[in-house]
């Protein structure tokens, strides 16, 4: 039997009433052991910033959610996946919903540190430096940093859900 | 690679909704090999879901003003399982179409009896319930006149990221849906339909409340966008 899906619709400009408190921006504790602060900026096709949009992060170890603010910032405290190399290098899950977003839109974030996971990994492997340059953090101070593209220059690479 | 259509989703770019404009990706998504993650650790960490918190007429000292209905129905996934300890999240307008949210500038008032978000987690049989009173339509300046009509925002989270679905639900026979581009991105019929409730007369309470069924189907846990992973 294979029943037919329930379509995606957006989260509009509301979703902070009901999407707020459930899961937080917190998958461990800021001083635990491991602990990396992964921020970011939303930006659309204009490359303003995004005032509207939830970003979810998954890995084995938790889920994390965070709106972004005014500006289009987000910010996320994790651990560094440890489910092995069967996956690939070491990535979380990234979703992404929005106002104008029709479905969620699903990335993946990548470590810096992981240079060589990284150049085996089978996702990126098969993107252009340009493109696979969106799906890999930079270093800042205080932790990570992922900034999310929507649209246009430096578009980030989305997959298919 | 470009990933192949799935005609039950809207495409992300869709003009009739204009915020897609500048919002919506310009490149084709691309397919993932193997299987997305899924979570091993408890789906929500330290939360718990409070007994009334599916009970959105019960979250102030008096009553909301509107029609009183309930929701319910089950989640199940595409081969038919119930998924059981779904998290499902929900969110609406007030009875006279206003969110009370901030940044919602459409002169109907507030409810102080209404806060509209509720949750609660799917039972073993995949079964969930809401009450809450039917949502206004409202205004939205995508198009001149343009209503949105009345809907109820909701959010399904299980541990397998491949069934995480935010979509909404309409009530049936409602005169708006021709003129509304979000209702009609998705592109057939029959899957425009599913988003649809059904008022249910076993479901209505005598004396007391409206009452509406509507079933979700999230993808199945091992979903990929390609049938076979040659890894595994
Ligand atoms: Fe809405």
């Amino acid at each position: 039997m294979t029943l037919p899906l329930t379509p995606s619709q957006t989260v509009g400009p509301f979703f902070r009433i009901g999407l707020s408190t459930t899961i937080g921006s917190h998958v461990i504790g800021e001083g635990m052991p491991g602990a990396i602060r992964i921020s970011g900026q939303v930006l659309d096709g204009a490359g303003e910033p995004v005032p509207d949009a939830l970003i979810e992060t998954w890995q084995p170890e938790g889920a994390g959610r965070c709106a972004t603010d005014e500006e289009g910032h987000f910010a996320i405290v994790t651990s560094k996946p440890q489910d092995g190399a069967a996956n690939g290098a070491p990535h979380l899950d990234v979703s992404v919903f929005a106002r104008g977003l029709l479905t969620r839109l699903v990335t993946r974030m990548f470590f810096p540190d992981e240079s060589a996971a990284n150049d085996a990994d089978p996702v990126l492997r098969t993107l252009s430096p340009t493109e696979r340059a969106t799906l890999v953090a930079v270093r800042e101070e205080g932790g990570l940093r992922f900034d999310i593209h929507l649209q246009g220059a430096g578009e980030t690479v989305f997959f298919d859900r | 690679m470009e990933a192949p259509s799935r005609s039950v989703h809207p495409p992300n770019d869709f003009p009739g909704y204009r915020s897609t404009a500048l919002r919506a990706p310009k490149q084709p998504l691309r397919v993932l090999p193997g299987r997305l993650g899924e979570l091993t650790a408890p789906l929500l960490a330290g939360e718990t879901i409070g007994l009334l918190d599916h009970d959105l007429t019960r979250q102030h000292d008096g009553d909301p003003l509107g029609e009183r209905i309930s929701i319910s129905g089950r989640v199940l996934d595409d081969d038919g399982n119930p998924v059981a300890g779904a998290l499902i999240e929900l969110w609406q307008a007030n009875a006279a179409g206003r969110y009370a949210h901030l940044s919602d500038q459409h002169p109907a008032p507030l409810d102080p009896n209404f806060s509209g978000a509720g949750r609660c987690l799917t039972d073993v049989e995949g079964g969930y319930r809401f009450v809450t009173v039917k949502p206004g339509a409202y205004p939205w300046r995508n198009h001149p006149n343009a209503w949105r009509p009345a809907h109820v925002h909701f959010s399904v989270f299980t541990p397998a990221i491949a069934q995480r679905l935010v979509t909404q639900m309409y009530f049936p026979g409602d005169p708006l849906f021709d003129q509304d581009p979000i209702f009609n991105s998705v592109p057939d019929a029959d899957s425009r339909r599913r988003l649809v409730a059904r008022w249910s007369l076993e479901l209505t309470e005598p004396e007391w409340s409206l009452g509406y069924a509507w079933d979700i189907v999230v993808a199945g846990r091992d979903a990929t966008p390609l049938d076979d992973d040659p890894s595994e």
